[in-house]
């Protein structure tokens, strides 16, 4: 609201809502989105309130309660060890998020720039560039983390970096195709003639018409990560133990399988739920970043008659 | 003053690199080849051909938004030699507005911003002082200032043109290149939008340069017009001479095209129908370009290329036969 404050007297009258608003609602108007968001949110909470909701340690061994099935007293029950698995897995998800984030964190780091350069500039520089980014693209992901795992050894950086650098050509490639296509409309014509320089176009408005495509990448990259995290973990080469992490639990119930269903199916369920809401969220929020998407609530029918032009 | 020239172009070409051959050179296909034109101070003029004969392509040219060879002095600066520094402070002089004006404004910023991000570019009325120029922008072009927080796609076609306008009036520019400004528009919004432009050009002293194939609007809002064929500028007068005395073959054919708002003239009305295509700009014919399809062409024509001269005072054209 570069130009007036809503709140102040001599503005229009508030039947305008910010931008902000606007976007929320219609995040909430979609029940995926909806859903996805309460998805998100709860693992979000679970994993920062984890030491004052849950009673217990997810390390502390009690061999006296080995193997519970799931009770009041332990929700999801106890693994091997006695631990109690509720607890396992909202610190699991701290590994998770942690890891998906910093994840994301570091493939945009690189690869949103080197997509808007390759993108915007074009010519011998695109080239290389991308050349570059295919070069990345054909290593197996899997097999890059775990020989990078191998040589600098399992713990939460070394995975986020491995995990990082595989997801950068994937970034970088979809800001590159938005770009091209946002670099030829006539908006951004209009605001060169206006005395823009490159910098201006690409950060205030590139960027602001690529978010779309960037935001539903991104949560895929976000969920690929907690994915690829628990595989490595699983395999031994994520987190090491005592750290609670959904792979590694996973790998663990496998031995347990009939005895205690219980202690594979919560790992599974939590990275589940966790991919499909996040994936939910990302499709919606596209939409929802999206200004012609808007419904203003206050339908201005008055003001669009005194209007001057057309209608 | 009301005489003094604004901007003058000379030898303005662009070129496009065409089709790549195997064993050949490249083709280039030459959008625009060698025009020159002038625009007068507080004055208009009216570039008119058909699609595809390099007019919007000219315009580009002279805001420097495509890679354009020539000469264009605007108020005694070559703007083809300047750098890049330079030529932004020189596109605050000029400005252009788009045939699609919803188009040319970012869909993901509000009105006020988009015309805050004008001021901004050239550091104009920060501050304090920038809430109130924007209003006054917007009344400047008859828009009420609650628009400023609305998006660009909540605007009719109408009201899209004068945020538009008025995004390139807040630079406070000398010449506005208007390239098909109303051609998207119904005829009453035409109407109001070049009634608009005359206003504003009343006021400020704009200078135009008015991009159109609609004759009958050039005719309304030019004090000179060129008529374009093929990227060539084929004859050029004032307003009142060019429709009054056209001399060009294929002006005549263009003024012939346009209905006569009388059934009797209308009836009575010679009409000159042009045959074809306009031809591969790739690879024009020979001679005069426009020869594959003028009513009076003959064999030298293939021959020899027209240059534009004079035909009467102000009035040129490029025909042999004129």
């Amino acid at each position: 609201m570069a130009t007036q404050d809503a709140s102040s007297p001599a503005a229009t009258p508030a039947t305008y809502e910010s931008g902000t608003r606007m976007a929320l609602r219609q995040l909430l108007r979609n029940r995926a989105a909806a859903i996805g968001l309460f998805g998100v949110l709860l693992i979000v909470l679970l994993a920062i309130f984890a030491p004052w909701i849950i009673p217990y340690d997810p390390t502390a061994i009690a061999l006296s309660s080995k193997l519970q099935p799931p009770s009041f007293a332990h929700w999801l029950g106890t693994d091997h060890f006695g631990r109690d698995v509720l607890a396992r897995m909202a610190y699991g998800a701290r590994v998770s998020l942690t890891v998906g984030l910093s994840t994301v964190a570091f493939a945009a780091l690189f690869g949103v720039p080197i997509g808007l350069l390759a993108g915007y500039v074009g010519g011998q520089l695109d080239n290389v560039l991308m050349r570059l980014m295919d070069a990345f693209l054909t290593f197996p992901p899997l097999l890059l983390g775990v020989a990078i795992v191998g040589l600098l050894g399992a713990d939460l950086t070394t995975v986020t970096l491995a995990l990082g650098i595989v997801q950068i050509p994937v970034l970088a490639r979809v800001v590159r195709s938005s770009t091209l296509v946002v670099r030829e409309e006539t908006y951004i014509t209009a605001t060169r003639a206006l005395g823009a320089g490159a910098w201006r176009l690409v950060s205030q408005h590139i960027l602001r018409n690529i978010l779309s495509p960037l935001v539903v990448q991104i949560t895929i990259v976000f969920s690929a990560a907690i994915v690829a995290e628990a595989s490595l973990s699983f395999l031994g080469l994520g987190v090491q133990p005592p750290t609670p992490s959904w792979g590694r639990d996973l790998s663990e119930a496998r031995r347990f399988m009939v005895d205690a269903p219980w202690l594979f199916m919560a790992p599974t369920g939590f990275i589940i739920v966790s991919v499909m809401a996040i994936n939910f969220m990302g499709d919606s929020l596209r939409d929802a970043l999206d200004p012609r998407s808007w419904v203003r609530r206050a339908a201005p029918t008055k003001e669009t008659a005194d209007a001057p032009a057309d209608r | 003053m009301s005489d003094a020239l604004l901007l003058s172009a000379e030898g303005l070409t662009v070129s496009f690199p065409g089709r790549a051959r195997l064993f050949a050179k490249r083709d280039v296909v030459r959008a625009v080849d060698g025009v020159d034109l002038k625009i007068k101070r507080g004055q208009t003029l009216g570039l008119v051909g058909e699609s595809g004969c390099g007019k919007s392509t000219t315009g580009y040219a002279l805001l420097r938004l495509n890679k354009a060879s020539g000469r264009v002095m605007f108020d005694g600066v070559d703007l083809m030699t300047l750098p890049a520094d330079g030529l932004r402070q020189m596109r605050r002089r000029i400005q252009i507005i788009f045939q699609d004006a919803a188009a040319s404004l970012d869909p993901r910023m509000t009105i006020g911003d988009l015309i805050s991000e004008a001021l901004d570019l050239h550091k104009l009325h920060t501050g304090e002082r920038r809430a109130p120029r924007v209003r006054e922008l917007l009344e400047l072009v008859g828009m009420p200032q609650r628009f400023a927080e609305r998006y660009p796609h909540e605007l009719s076609g109408g009201q899209a043109q004068r945020i538009a306008i008025c995004r390139a009036l807040a630079v406070e520019p000398e010449l506005i290149i208007c390239d098909e400004a109303v051609s998207a528009l119904d005829v009453s919004i035409q109407a109001q939008i070049l009634n608009l432009l005359q206003d504003l050009q009343q006021r400020l002293g704009l200078s135009f340069l008015f991009i159109s194939h609609d004759l009958s609007v050039v005719r309304h809002v030019s004090h000179d017009v060129a008529v374009m064929y093929l990227g060539k500028v084929v004859e050029q007068a004032p307003a009142n001479l060019l429709f009054e005395n056209p001399q060009h073959p294929y002006t005549r054919a263009l003024l012939s095209a346009v209905p006569v708002p009388d059934p009797d003239l209308e009836k009575s009305r010679e009409r000159v129908v042009l045959t074809g295509d306009l031809p591969n700009p790739a690879d024009p014919p020979s001679g005069c370009r426009f020869r594959t399809r003028c009513p009076v062409a003959q064999a030298k024509c293939a021959e020899t290329l027209p240059v534009l001269h004079e035909v009467e005072p102000q009035h040129s054209a490029a025909c042999l036969f004129v």
